[in-house]
């Protein structure tokens, strides 16, 4: 047989496979000594985790903890601040990707900024920048660039591109962020608190996509200094239950090892003309804050000093507010976030916070998992 | 925004280094600024993410999975069918 586009659409969600790997797992799990706790790191899982039941599928000792994988989640008031003030700027046009618009910052959304008059735009692609620089010559593009590793290179590519053309009108405010150091962080500081709320990470499900760019090489310290298994998984549903199935194995057989089950786009190495797009442009800053997690050393990137010409938050350094600003008092993201609690604990979830009126960011976006359980919630 | 999605390449233009794609019947172009040169065909199956490919789709990879499930699927309907015999034995005047 020979592969079709509709063999990766169809037979990876396919329900017989599905219900053969909740079979398999549950046999297995029988043999676990203790209940596992498996945190899937990115906000896709937990759409895809949320949208084909898959909690419902497994044995009550096995449970997942949702990640705060989702870039749009985790973004500060403080940087939409930022876009907002960029974007209010005389001739400025803010260009950004995905539902970044529709997140509360102390002001308002994006979309706020917009009805007010500022120019704000959400393309689906980076390259899109260079359209709308050169149709608005006497206007300067920002770029709000967010993401995770899966989405660094295409901004780095931008860059790559604006500089070989000598494009004058782009510049970039960066919110890339990292995975490994958010996976430790949370392994860290929830140790603290483990006994309180028994549910310690005992496994981690690895970014399908992620890991396409930075290869599986980035979790090897898990399983080694962190005693915690990695399997990275793709996206579909038949890929979660297959990696399920895999952590579990790990743990009846006594092992801790960094596996892939998304071999079909993963390897040790990863995108290496990726890396070194990224590594050209970007190195890491000191600190990155993240919306619920707080300050995380290393986590973030930023441009490298010599592109510093293109970087908005020096170029704009004057009106950037710098102040902390505090999330809601009743929105529970930050424990959301650190998997420490489920959605429908917070107090407004689905009265006063739904996604037509958001007021935590894990509602605004559909990877967040409050959107998740909103959407799909009937089914837990 | 993390959903990429598989596509196969139709028409690759050096020139500007893009590719076009078909997902699932729509067209659209991508970036070929991640990839090595020459690594993409015409045929190739491949993993798009906001207007970059970002990787290759390892064919024979995703065969074999696939082989697999079926397998496993396989496996699973005869111990089923293997169960249900055994069942029926322990009831040997059922339907007499
Ligand atoms: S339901 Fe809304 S307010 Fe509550 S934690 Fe989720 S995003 Fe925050």
């Amino acid at each position: 047989m020979s592969l079709e586009l509709k063999n990766l659409y169809d037979d990876f969600r396919d329900g017989e496979t599905i219900k053969a790997f909740a079979k398999i797992i549950n046999e297995d799990s029988k043999k676990l000594k203790s209940p596992i706790n498996i945190m899937e790191v990115c906000g896709g899982h937990t759409h895809t985790i949320m949208k084909y039941g898959i909690p419902q599928l497994l044995p009550k000792n096995i449970k997942f903890i949702h990640g705060p994988g989702c870039p749009v989640c985790i973004m500060p008031k403080e940087r939409i601040d930022h876009a907002y003030v960029l974007s209010m700027h005389e001739n400025v046009i803010l260009v950004t990707l995905g539902d970044m618009i529709k997140v509360p910052g102390s002001n308002g959304s994006l979309q706020d900024a917009r009805a007010k008059g500022a120019d704000v735009r959400f393309v689906y692609s980076p390259l899109d920048c260079i359209k709308i620089a050169k149709e608005n010559p006497n206007s300067k593009l920002i770029f709000f660039a967010i993401g995770f590793e899966t989405t660094t290179p295409m901004t780095a590519a931008l860059l790559d591109t604006v500089i070989k053309r000598d494009i004058k009108n782009i510049f970039f405010h960066i919110n890339h962020v990292t995975v490994p150091e958010v996976m430790k962080e949370l392994i860290d500081s929830r140790d603290v608190h483990v006994d309180s709320y028994n549910n310690k990470i005992d496994a981690f499900l690895g970014p399908s996509h992620v890991s396409v760019i930075s290869g599986s090489k980035i979790y090897e310290e898990f399983p080694r200094d962190y005693n915690r298994p990695v399997v990275v998984a793709g996206f579909e549903p038949v890929d979660v239950m297959q990696a399920i199935s895999m952590i579990v194995k790990q743990f009846i057989e006594n092992r801790c090892e960094l596996e892939v089950e998304y071999k079909r786009l993963v390897n040790y190495d990863g995108n290496i003309k990726a890396q070194d797009l990224i590594n050209k442009y970007f190195e890491k800053a000191d600190l990155f804050k993240w919306r619920g997690l707080g300050n995380i050393v290393n986590s973030g990137l930023k441009l490298k000093e010599v592109y510093k010409d293109y970087d908005a938050e020096i170029i704009y350094k004057d009106v950037l507010p710098l102040e902390e600003i505090e999330d809601h008092k009743l929105c529970i993201c930050g424990d959301i976030l650190r998997g420490m609690a489920n959605p429908p604990e917070c107090t407004i979830f689905g009265t006063a916070c739904k996604p037509t009126t958001p007021i935590g960011s894990c509602m605004v976006s559909s990877e967040g998992s409050c959107a998740a359980y909103y959407k799909y919630g009937n089914l837990i | 925004m993390c959903l990429s999605i598989p596509s196969r390449v139709v028409k690759i233009d050096k020139d500007i280094n893009m590719a076009t794609v078909d997902t699932m019947g729509v067209q659209r172009d991508a970036s070929l600024d991640l990839m090595v040169e020459d690594d993409i065909k015409i045929g190739d199956y491949v993993l798009l993410h906001i207007g970059f490919v970002m990787n290759k789709i390892d064919e024979e990879d995703a065969l074999a999975s696939i082989d697999t499930y079926k397998e496993i699927i396989e496996l699973m309907n005869e111990e089923d069918r293997q169960k249900a015999i055994l069942e029926d034995d322990e009831y040997p005047n059922r339907g007499a």
